[in-house]
């Protein structure tokens, strides 16, 4: 069953066409990658997704329930999170309040119980308290948590803020170049993380990446967009394989996509 | 030795040292603070604001020195000094051939004495240089001596100047302690410390602190709290409550006046550092609703309007629910906006309101020019406040109100969800959080204070006018919650002791307040955006003992799916 | 699209609809009961409107120096408004030594000339001196330090004005030959207010042309598409910006001299009004645009002028002029309820990721 279709999205910025016509269908339980070159509108599919930005066409539906056009909020509290290709975490707030705001869907108590601090509000904050810790010492980070976010070293912050997605207990989860920016043994570790991820939690995947090696190994299916258009889509033997792909990555990219993709 | 590079980095601080005290003196405040001793015939404050420049460049162009032999030292602060004392004398000296007292008002033969030590413009020009280059060099000297020295050196400076500027306050303090107060009566002068007083404090504060720093050193540093040293805090704070419910009977009438206003201010700042600081909103008419607080007092309560009279702690509610309102109904439209159109548009509400309140239209209604008059005062019991000493009790207590809320909220969920939205407000959205219902809470609990502040205001004064609700009120409580550090409580008590407070203890200041505070404003944001006392993060994670062990193994239950 | 109709309403919203509402009604039903009363003629209202223009075209001169540095930099220099003040508050100490030794009343073209170019090089040394020593170094700080250290330097500013030439009022001296009036058909129009409107628009259209058609113009609306690529296209970005900022004071401060042609005096305050008016101008036109900016404060202008006799005088209103500046506000808020992005203006793109 699909967790995610997103049939026909288009997005326009001024006369240009960031996405065009895009079909897209995640399974539960998978791994899937988008990949393409710089500019392809990798980002701005997940903005799509995730109520940044309004399509004009298209539809995005989770698991059958239309999300075009909700507001971010409202997509993240129906189970979709995501991190971001150039960190966002809040960076004046310690690792665990980072963690906490993103259990902000799952957290009832409102103003008058936190001044008054009755017992259920205590009791709340204790349970999401200890969540927090579980959910840093999953992401590798126990004992970091009183650490400013801002002065985490920058792979913790990169599994910081997967920590802090994971806090909404999303049913699919959004990854935008996680690896970007780390040496390749971070990035080892970073694929096998996700690997772990997946298995643990049971929870859907879908990542962007730019480097083809990362995508190769833990994603079952794989899309390729182009100039806004989709141009493959396959397992990654097939996407290896097929030349439209190379021919994108060859023709323009080459600097950052044919390295990579032969290594 | 300094090759040329440098050297025109010396001129060019010694260029930028000139006019500063050139625009010091332009300005007028090197004159009036001329008036002001800090020693007696000695030593003025003026004397301070004239060679402190000096000092402060000599000191920074040697720290900026790659070599710090003394030699290169003291010639990079003395060259300093000497051009900017030759930078401040053309100012003398254009001035006798240039009639430019007609553009500067302040560009009086009385500055120019001061700035040529009485001496003419050429002879006076040049000591004025010598005496500069020496202090330059004193400035950049000082950067040698040992740090311990160096900082003890300095709180002694501050405090004698401190205790300098305070001696009328001092005295009349001191006045109603009786005969004790006859052993102080050496160390003041009719203005200022007398010599004797100021040595004795600056020798006396530098050697104990000097003695103190040394002591700090040996003891080992503890970072866990014994339950001793818990109780002793816990002591401390009793302490400082105590000395707080004291102050008025100590102080008199004229610090309770002080304090009361200092009060008000500590108000409104812990409203609008809910606002501004925690949920990053930039409220620049936060008067409005601390004119609506108190109009809404004056009105249910004086006779005067004739509408209904009732007792202040009757009106009190609806004074605090029309804030409320109000909050929200200029919120709605304008927090979905960007950051920087709200502050423009709050400025334009707070200006709205006190056109409103002036306007010949709601006279009827709100008095127009000449305001409400014979606003009830609050009774408790039969007892009815309305001096300082009794007003600053209710004061202290909706302080207490006040900081309690600011402090549980901070740390609560809302308290996260503001701070998330303040550093990331898209991001924000997309953790699910719900951008203009947590704005809009951010905004009325802000407005929520600063009706209270209002509505006491009110009954402090008897009267509200709309002279006292202008744009500088906003202006003063953004200064006291940047100074303090936004997102900072404490911060927030020492931005308005700092800045509420030194205009009443430094008359002279008080012309000048609105330029410092500018000044201070942008040097802040510059230098230490954080703040005097910056925001403290609680810590959470180790604040019980954890026990990693008795954790189940990596497993969250985030797998738990939402429902539906 | 309908569905985007059903999902995004909120509460919210409706009550931002039903404010907006009320000022719609405000000002219609004011409109028509001022009409039918009839206690003004049509010579009344031309001559609001004009005044309006006149107003509208030093507020577009104000305007246009916050829309540019709002392109370029992203940010409300608020301290605009007193590098408006700077200018005719220092060159009316030149304008009161040329009356003095008569200079003034035998050349009073000339006298003209100097005064505005005084007026206008102050203003605009000031602007780049502020940018350079308040606002450079903030330029990758958050979004609120920039911001509070603009207000920080408006207030600094304002008052070492008033340190520097003090608290009082300054009167300019009086142009003869602008004195009266020119009869354009039957109507008398002051000629201050001509001269004012047909300035203002030259400068508009010089400074249109210049942003359009220059290299320079160009550089800068690269620098406000995106700073970093401009810096590699070769674009020296610092540059950029200190000239956007002489501008804009240049602008400013020769909105100040039209300024003074209407209302002859000067004070350190006087910046405060104009700089809100003419920053609501420029969120009326849509930020960032330079026509806009005139357009809207042509707008505000003529609302300003016509807005109390019009919306409040027909509903029994008091002294409705005293009301003036509040009708400027609330358009202002109006207009951000209809139209954020102005009426010129493009929907800002949300880069949001």
């Amino acid at each position: 069953m699909a967790v995610l279709t997103a049939k026909n999205v288009t997005k326009r910025f001024g006369g240009l066409d960031a996405l065009q016509k895009v079909d897209l269908e995640v399974k539960e339980h998978a791994i899937q990658s988008i990949i393409g070159p710089n500019g392809a509108g990798k980002t701005t599919f997940f903005n799509c997704i995730t109520g940044f930005y309004n399509p004009e066409e298209g539809e995005i539906l989770l698991e059958n329930k239309l999300i075009t056009g909700l507001s971010s909020d409202r997509v993240t509290r129906l189970g979709i999170s995501r991190t971001y290709q150039n960190i966002r975490l809040f960076k004046n707030m310690t690792a665990v309040e980072n963690i906490l705001v993103g259990m902000h869907p799952h957290l009832k108590s409102g103003m008058l119980g936190g001044i008054l601090r009755d017992s259920r509000t205590n009791r709340d904050e204790k349970q999401a308290l200890d969540e927090a810790k579980r959910i840093l010492q999953f992401v590798g980070l126990a004992g970091k948590g009183d650490m400013m976010s801002k002065n985490l070293p920058y792979g913790a912050q990169r599994r910081l803020e997967i920590g802090r997605a994971l806090a909404n207990k999303p049913r699919l989860l959004l990854l935008d170049e996680p690896t970007a920016g780390m040496n390749p043994s971070e990035t080892q570790e970073m694929t096998n993380f996700i690997g772990h991820l997946r298995d643990s939690l049971g929870i859907t995947i879908l990542l962007i990446e730019h480097q083809m090696r990362v995508v190769m190994g833990i994603s079952e299916l794989i899309t390729v967009l182009d100039f806004g258009q989709k141009i493959a889509e396959g397992t990654p033997a097939e996407i290896q394989k097929n030349t439209r792909v190379i021919e994108a990555y060859l023709g323009r990219g080459a600097a950052s996509g044919l390295s990579e993709a032969t290594a | 030795m300094t090759n040329k590079s440098t050297l025109k980095q010396l001129f060019s601080a010694g260029l930028i040292n000139g006019g500063i005290i050139i625009f010091l003196g332009l300005v007028g405040m090197i004159e009036t603070f001329s008036q002001r001793d800090i020693v007696s015939g000695l030593v003025s404050m003026g004397f301070i604001l004239l060679f402190l420049p000096f000092f402060v460049f000599g000191y920074s162009i040697a720290k900026k020195e790659p070599d710090q032999s003394l030699r290169t030292v003291l010639f990079a602060g003395g060259l300093t000094g000497l051009v900017a004392g030759f930078t401040t004398a053309l100012l003398p000296i254009l001035g006798q051939f240039v009639n430019i007292r007609d553009m500067f008002m302040n560009a009086s033969p009385t500055l120019y004495s001061i700035l040529n030590f009485n001496q003419g413009i050429y002879l006076g020009g040049l000591i004025l240089m010598i005496v500069s280059g020496i202090i330059g060099a004193l400035g950049a000297g000082f950067l040698l001596i040992p740090p311990r020295l160096r900082n003890a050196f300095l709180q002694a400076v501050v405090w004698t100047v401190l205790l300098g500027l305070m001696r009328d306050l001092l005295i009349v303090m001191i006045a109603r302690w009786g005969a004790i107060s006859y052993i102080f009566r050496w160390i003041f002068a009719s203005s200022g410390l007398t010599i004797t007083g100021a040595l004795v404090i600056f020798f006396l504060v530098g050697v104990v602190y000097y003695w103190r720093s040394g002591k700090k050193q040996d003891l080992p540093v503890k970072k866990i709290l014994s339950k001793k040293q818990k109780n002793i805090r816990f002591g401390k704070l009793v302490a400082a409550v105590i000395l707080m419910l004291l102050l008025p009977q100590i102080l008199g009438i004229y610090f309770s006046e002080i304090l009361d206003n200092v009060g008000i201010y500590i108000l409104m700042g812990l409203g609008l550092n809910i606002v501004i600081g925690f949920a990053g909103l930039l409220d620049l008419g936060y008067v409005a609703f601390f004119a609506i607080g108190a109009y809404v007092v004056g009105v249910l309560t004086s006779p005067e309007m004739g509408v209904i009279q009732i007792t202040f702690w009757q009106a009190l509610p609806f004074a605090l629910l029309a804030s409320v309102t109000a909050g929200v109904i200029l919120g709605l439209p304008v927090l979905k906006m960007r950051g920087d159109y709200l502050a423009i548009v709050t400025l334009g509400f707070g200006e709205i309101i006190r056109l409103l309140s002036l306007s010949d239209w709601l006279r009827p209604y709100l008095g127009g020019t000449q305001g409400i008059q014979r606003i009830a005062r609050p009774f408790i019991g039969s007892l009815e406040l309305k001096t300082q000493g009794q007003l600053y009790y209710l004061i202290v207590a909706a302080i207490l109100i006040a900081g309690f809320i600011a402090w549980r909220l901070k740390d609560s969920h809302m308290g996260r969800s503001w701070m998330a939205m303040r550093e990331d407000e898209d991001v924000a959205q997309a953790m699910g959080i719900n951008l203009v219902a947590t704005k809009l809470s951010a905004f009325a609990t802000g407005a929520f204070f600063a009706g209270l502040a209002g509505a006491i205001f009110a009954a402090k004064l008897s009267s509200a006018y709309p002279q006292s609700m202008n744009l500088m009120v906003s202006i003063n409580v953004l200064c006291l919650i940047i100074v303090g550090g936004m997102g900072s409580i404490p911060g927030v008590f020492v931005g308005a002791l700092v800045l509420m407070g030194s205009p009443e203890l430094l008359r002279e200041f008080s012309e000048f307040r609105y330029l410092v505070y500018g000044a201070l404003l942008v040097v802040m944001m510059l230098v230490r955006p954080e703040g005097l006392w910056p925001e403290a993060r609680r810590k959470l994670e180790l604040h019980e003992s954890m026990e990693p062990d008795a954790l189940p193994n990596d497993i969250p239950t985030v797998t738990e799916n939402p429902a539906g | 699209m309908l569905r985007t109709w059903r999902q995004r309403i909120t509460i919210a919203d409706v009550v931002v609809w039903i404010i907006g509402l009320s000022i719609a009604f405000v000002v219609v039903y004011g409109s028509i009961k001022t009409i039918e009363v009839g206690k003004y003629n049509t010579r009344v209202w031309i001559d609001l409107t004009i005044t309006g223009l006149a107003l509208g075209g030093v507020y577009a001169l104000i305007a246009l120096g916050y829309t540019i540095v709002y392109g370029v930099l992203k940010m409300i220099n608020f301290a605009h408004s007193e590098i408006f003040m700077s200018g005719p508050f220092t060159a009316v100490f030149l304008a009161l030594a040329l009356y003095k030794n008569g200079f003034w009343n035998s050349h009073p073209y000339i006298s003209l000339l100097l005064v505005t170019l005084l007026a206008v090089t102050v203003s605009s040394t000031l602007a780049v001196l502020l940018e350079r020593i308040a606002y450079r170094p903030l330029r990758t700080a958050p979004r609120l330090v920039p911001l509070i250290t603009a207000i920080g330097a408006s207030f600094f500013l304002q008052y070492a004005f008033r340190g520097f030439f003090g608290s009082g009022l300054q009167a300019y001296p009086e142009l003869g030959f602008l004195k009266g009036t020119w009869t354009f058909g039957s109507i008398p129009v002051y000629k201050t207010q001509v001269v004012v409107i047909i300035s203002a628009l030259i400068m508009m259209l010089i400074l249109y042309g210049f942003v359009q058609l220059t290299k320079m113009g160009k550089a800068m609306r690269a620098v406000s598409e995106d700073k970093e690529v401009a810096g590699l296209m070769g674009i020296d970005v610092d540059r950029i910006i200190m000239l956007t900022f002489a501008l804009g004071g240049a602008s400013a401060g020769l909105g100040g001299i039209l300024y003074i042609l209407l209302f002859p005096v000067v004070h350190f305050f006087m910046g405060f009004i104009p700089g809100l008016k003419a920053f609501t101008a420029a969120v009326l036109g849509g930020i960032g645009n330079v026509p806009g900016a005139f357009l809207g404060a042509m707008i505000l202008g003529i609302l300003e002028a016509v807005g109390p006799s019009l919306f409040l005088d027909g509903m029994g209103i008091a002294a409705p002029y005293q009301l003036k500046d509040a009708i400027a506000f609330i358009i202002l808020v109006f207009i951000l309820i209809i139209r954020p992005s102005g009426i010129l203006g493009e929907r800002i793109t949300q880069t949001k990721a």
